[in-house]
């Protein structure tokens, strides 16, 4: 036992100041006194009846992280996965993400970032588990051995629950070696995911989801245009309807409160607003495309540089222009958000994907200092970075302060989850490449977009680099003697926001459809051509070569049929994408798409090949038909009649292809969407001879069916 | 106050007969297994069984339900959704599962209707769920399955 036990808040305090993540080496005091469940991290809590419990640090969104994070600490710990019950973690320094600064889901880091010390975490415990028994049985801890939740030693027999008092008694060791990879018994094996019986049966309790005693629900009616504000408003014969509870103006727009939504929701439509609609209100896409082209001659930022680009480049070389429309998240759980605000703090209730961040969203809106407010994450219906942003979370507490103590339900309708997005950047891209005896010379690229991370979080933008603008660029694979890889921000007026993949899928779209036209204008075949400039990059060379083999790959196709293929290095992790077409412009059919990717240790290898079958489709919304568009500041698109996404009828059969290779696991969240776009629209040309440079592909003057 | 049957119940709902069918269950009824996706019946979150039929509850008033049988997730059961949650085990379809009620609700009722469908009378039934996470090809391979496994013990 600790001599001065610590209370958890001295802790973190002091785990804070050295760095949060690896927690070895420190007691919950309160908890080795109070109950004899063993909890020797912020992780692993083991009871007296032998229940294994993960506090979940990361939050689940589709990405199966309960199920891969629990196989983590299951394969140390010597326990069986499936057993795992699973606590969502509450907002607590000890929990920041390493890879990202904050206690954040995203970026493809929850496995990568919990390698280490959620493996750590489970040895440690085992350790500490044999030890109390060897101590018990007055045997050497070497002479016994922990499998499945149980000690043993010769015939005599503990279970982890028998031994979780004496356990917690112990010191914890430092520096528990791990497993060697070849005795792993639960990464890369396959079991079903924890989650997935109640999804199939409709239990799963979602951000809206959450029934609290006495909960109200709330409507909102926000300004049409993003950034406006209420000037006034009558709310005559709306707020002695019966049902609503109050009338709120919030600034960005006036929400009704009401013991049931669809009283709230018809009661918000009544109200009448006047709005200052504010300095977007003249904005149209028009003038955000004018906007990133008056910007193409800047220098801005030069990611990567090798050689000299300029004398190479300077006449007789191919130059395009690429351009990526917005893209709205279009999560299909509506952004809703359930707060209560009380003399005792403020409690919220949320799909999240930061609940950090939601703590400071609804600490700033209910003017409370940020401890005072709990954060109870809930099970994702759909991030896709969408729920890296808090805004809903400030409106449902702003709406719940006009009634203390009551729990209050904000949802939002889909038009207005459609049109008050973080939309992923709209995007121009202006590409020079010369080729000489088959191969590329020179290649420069300039990715010109508005800077979601200087909105989002600005001192991580310094001397005009944005490093989320940088993916896809600093990581560029191509062995290329002359290279020039520059970001250029030009803000455009609009809010942007993370989108699966982020700038991966832009500069990916520009990259690898160049790249074919360089090849196609060195008449070489466009998976040679790639092949030869990856002689350095064996991982990415394989799975290029893994992916066309696949995908059955031949350049010298027949009539009516053909094959576009791309490849990237992504979140550690290496692709490539193959897409097979058939028709004719106006009638292209998509035959199959072919994955074959790298990365790594797959943990948890079903979940790591459905992340990738999930990827390609999102892939496919960018590069089909889906756009966001605005006219006079207001968003066009409201529902998923005009913001199509792809359906059963338009998703070709995907086949996934892992490759697995030794030391560490790869990001597997986002790195199927990137190469969609570019290896349809390479299939495209090579099909129809027409090269799009733009997505969605569709504005390019084809018709995918 | 309006009576419907759901779930093979009789239930009392004090609500205004234009509410939808979607809002009854998840807020007067607090049954959430339904999901609210679109309010326009373009994403299918909201399915369930009107009278055996697949239906979107957010566009379908309480008034028009006198006298029908509703069935949401929450009273899925028998040999059909049954079969039809094993396939969905079976292939681990759900990624974050939002929108996987309604099409469990979908499935099993073409499969009721239909129990050896096509590949394109499965797309043809399932096109107006939609999932964005991109569960489609392990959602047509259960409805297979499931049909499979009916024929089997028929």
């Amino acid at each position: 036992m600790t001599a001065t036990p610590v209370t958890r808040r001295d802790f973190l305090k002091v785990s804070a100041v050295a760095g949060g993540g690896l927690l070895l080496g420190f007691r919950l005091g309160e908890a080795a006194q109070e109950s004899t469940t063993f909890k020797p991290n912020a992780w692993v809590s083991i009871a007296p009846d032998g229940s294994v419990t993960l506090t979940c640090h990361r939050n689940e969104m589709g990405q199966d992280v309960h199920t891969s994070l629990s196989m983590l600490l299951a394969e140390e710990l010597g326990v069986d996965p499936r057993r795992v019950r699973i606590v969502q973690a509450p907002t607590d320094a000890v929990y920041i993400n390493t890879m990202l600064g904050a206690q954040i889901t995203g970026g493809s880091t929850s496995i990568r970032e919990a390698w280490m010390p959620l493996r750590q975490a489970g040895a440690t415990a085992r350790v500490m588990l044999v030890s109390a028994a060897a101590a018990q049985w007055n045997v050497p801890a070497a002479d016994c051995r922990a499998e499945n939740g149980i000690v043993l030693h010769g015939q005599r027999r503990a279970t982890y629950g028998s031994l979780a008092d004496a356990a917690s008694r112990l010191p914890i060791p430092k520096d528990v070696p791990l497993k060697d990879a070849a005795r792993f018994s639960v990464i890369g094996k396959n079991i079903a995911r924890l989650d997935g019986r109640d999804k199939a049966r409709g239990r799963t309790v979602f951000g809206m989801d959450i029934q609290r005693p006495g909960m109200l629900y709330a409507a909102l009616v926000p300004c049409p245009v993003m950034g406006g504000k209420v000037l006034s408003y009558d709310a005559a014969g709306v707020s002695t309807r019966r049902g609503v509870k109050a009338v709120v103006n919030i600034g960005e727009g006036v929400a009704v409160v009401a013991d049931h939504y669809w009283i709230a929701r018809s009661a918000a439509d009544a109200v009448q607003i006047t709005w200052d609609e504010g300095p977007t209100a003249t904005l149209d896409t028009a003038a955000v495309f004018a906007a990133l082209d008056r910007a193409r001659n800047r220098p801005g930022f030069v990611v990567k540089q090798a050689g000299d680009v300029s004398g190479l480049l300077a006449t007789g070389a191919l130059e395009a222009a690429y351009t990526s429309q917005m893209l709205a998240h279009a999560t299909l759980e509506p952004q809703n958000c359930t707060a209560r605000v009380s003399g005792d703090g403020v409690d919220v209730w949320a799909s999240v994907q930061f609940p950090q961040g939601a703590q400071g969203a609804a600490a700033q809106a209910a003017g409370v200092p940020p401890q005072q407010v709990r954060i109870h994450p809930q099970f994702i219906g759909g991030g896709f970075g969408r729920r890296l942003e808090n805004d809903f979370v400030a409106q449902a507490v702003s709406i719940a302060k006009a009634v203390p103590g009551i729990p209050v339900q904000l949802i939002w309708t889909r038009p207005q989850d459609m049109r008050h997005d973080f939309y992923r950047p709209p995007s121009l891209h202006v590409m020079r490449g010369a080729v000489d005896n088959g191969r590329i010379v020179a290649l420069s690229a300039k990715l010109i977009s508005p800077s979601i991370t200087a909105r989002a979080f600005p001192p991580f933008v310094q001397n005009g680099n944005d490093p989320f603008m940088t993916e896809g660029l600093v990581n560029f694979t191509y062995d290329i003697p002359n290279v020039e890889l520059r970001t250029v921000i030009e803000e455009v007026g609009i809010r942007v926001g993370f989108w699966r993949s982020v700038s991966h899928a832009l500069n990916a779209f520009a990259i690898e459809s160049f790249v074919d036209e360089l090849a196609h204008a060195a008449r070489q075949d466009p998976v040679a051509f790639r092949l030869s400039m990856l002689e350095k990059l064996p991982r990415q060379r394989a799975v290029l070569e893994c992916a066309a083999r696949a995908a059955g790959y031949t350049a010298a196709t027949g009539r009516g049929r053909a094959f576009g293929v791309a490849s990237m290095e992504c979140y550690e992790t290496h692709i490539a994408v193959v897409c097979e077409v058939s028709g004719s412009a106006d009638r292209v059919t998509l035959e199959r798409i072919s994955v074959c990717a790298d990365c790594g240790v797959a943990v948890h290898p079903d979940q790591a090949i459905a992340q990738l079958q999930g990827g390609v489709v999102t892939g496919l919304i960018q590069a089909l038909r889906s756009k966001i568009t605005v006219t006079k500041g207001r968003v066009d698109q409201s529902n998923f009649h005009d913001f199509s996404l792809p359906r059963m009828n338009e998703v070709p059969p995907i086949l996934v292809e892992l490759v697995q290779s030794a030391g560490k696991p790869g990001g597997m969240g986002e790195v199927g969407t990137p190469l969609v776009a570019p290896a349809v629209a390479n299939a495209v040309f090579a099909l129809t001879g027409k090269r799009i440079r733009s997505t969605p592909l569709e504005d390019g003057g084809v018709r995918f069916v | 106050m309006a009576t419907l049957l759901l779930n093979g119940k009789t239930v009392t709902v004090d609500a205004s007969p234009d509410t939808p069918l979607l809002w009854v269950l998840r807020d007067h009824l607090k049954l959430t297994g339904t999901k609210f996706g679109c309010g326009a019946a373009l994403c299918g979150a909201c399915t369930v069984h009107v009278d055996g039929v697949a239906t979107r509850s957010c566009v379908t008033p309480l008034a028009a339900l006198t006298g029908k049988r509703v069935t949401s997730i929450e009273g899925l059961q028998g040999r059909v959704g049954d079969a039809v949650q094993a396939a969905w085990d079976k292939h681990q379809v759900p990624q974050c599962g939002y929108c996987q009620s309604g099409q469990v609700m979908t499935a099993a009722a073409l499969l009721a209707k239909n129990a050896s469908p096509s590949d394109s009378q499965i797309v043809e039934s399932m096109q107006g769920n939609l999932c964005r996470c991109g569960t489609y090809g392990r959602i047509r391979a259960a409805v297979r399955d499931a049909a499979v496994s009916l024929e089997g013990k028929a």
